[in-house]
């Protein structure tokens, strides 16, 4: 796919697009279809047609795997911690209500930060499993 | 209308499933369960579930079909002739498909408003949780929310299965700590074969 000029410029331009659609339905969640699950694999999606046109080394120069199985860990974390931190303030377990003055204010800012744990982990498992693929595929 | 584009989608679907039954070149299956996916998150969406559509499109016709197209690099792209009819699968599909049929009659007419779906928390969830939560889509606020317990559960079973396919997929010899490789024999120190490949898979690269 490397020496093909179309695929690779056409590339260029597309992975910026879906990479900020990604972000948009990750954020933009809580008004319209999305969320976590759905920005994760779209996000994912920007950096395998990435691999697939520039080859799993320009890949790893972009994330590296050590990288990439750390995001895997810290979106699962930052979800739980949220948890945590709930208790911390005296609530229940993944109660986000505690988080604000205003109980509404809290679920929001609890919702929008364990949407980005599952963005998070979702998007790095793909890019994990993709990039174990692409490693498997170059023997 | 609906009912024309859900006869029209209906049929593309069971058009799809025979073909990708009676296909041999699994390079066009993929294809057509990418594409069948696809028109699954078209029900979807004329269902009014468009969440649902959302992640339809984005994983079973997105990424699975990545996946499945690198899985065919790996392991060849045509199904092998079965010395034999598949008599006993036949059996089991044939059973499971009519004791499917025959639960379907038990289930409540579609957007039946006494279905026990629709009794039991989903009129406080509508009713509700845009003053609660403070936000419109109901989805969102179910998932991350009132049931956050599954979601976290849904992403512990991401988290597992990513975990799964790098014990079966990292090479030899990069899993473990070194010392621990040391001790077994394999890696870095005994098998410098591995070691190249082990190099190719995880360390950073020169900057």
């Amino acid at each position: 796919m490397r020496n093909h000029l179309i695929p690779r410029v056409m590339t260029k331009l597309l992975v910026p697009a879906i990479l900020l659609f990604a972000l948009y339905v990750q954020f933009h969640g809580d008004f319209g279809p999305g969320g976590g699950f759905q920005a994760g694999v779209i996000f994912a999606s920007g950096f395998i047609l990435y691999g697939l046109i520039f080859g799993a080394d320009m890949m790893r120069r972009v994330i590296t795997p050590r990288k990439v199985t750390f995001f895997i860990a810290a979106g699962l974390l930052l979800y739980a911690g949220v948890g945590l931190v709930s208790i911390v303030l005296g609530g229940n377990y993944l109660d986000y209500g505690v988080f604000a003055e205003d109980f509404a204010a809290g679920q929001r800012l609890g919702i929008m930060l364990v949407e980005l744990g599952v963005g998070i982990t979702v998007a790095a498992v793909m890019i994990k499993v993709f990039n174990l693929f692409m490693v498997r595929m170059d023997r | 209308m609906i009912a024309t584009i859900d006869i029209v989608i209906l049929v593309f679907l069971a058009v799809i499933a025979v073909a990708i039954v009676r296909l041999r070149s699994l390079f066009a299956v993929v294809m057509l369960a990418s594409i069948y996916s696809l028109l699954m998150a078209l029900m979807f969406v004329v269902l009014d579930a468009v969440d649902v559509a959302f992640t339809e499109a984005a994983v079973g016709a997105g990424i699975s079909t990545v996946l499945m197209l690198g899985t065919l690099a790996m392991t060849g792209g045509q199904e092998k002739v079965p010395l034999r009819p598949p008599l006993l699968p036949l059996v089991i599909v044939v059973a499971t498909g009519a004791v499917l049929i025959f639960g379907v009659s038990d289930l409540p007419a579609f957007g039946d408003a006494n279905a026990p779906a629709h009794t039991y928390v989903a009129p406080r969830y509508l009713g509700e949780s845009e003053v609660e939560i403070g936000i419109p889509n109901v989805v969102t606020s179910v998932l991350a929310s009132y049931r956050g317990y599954d979601t976290l559960g849904e992403v512990t079973v991401i988290f597992t299965a990513g975990i799964g396919v790098m014990l079966l997929l990292l090479p030899r010899g990069t899993v473990g700590s070194a010392a621990r490789r040391r001790r077994h024999g394999i890696g870095a120190a005994s098998q410098p074969e591995t070691h190249a490949l082990a190099d190719k898979a995880e360390p950073d690269p020169p900057q």
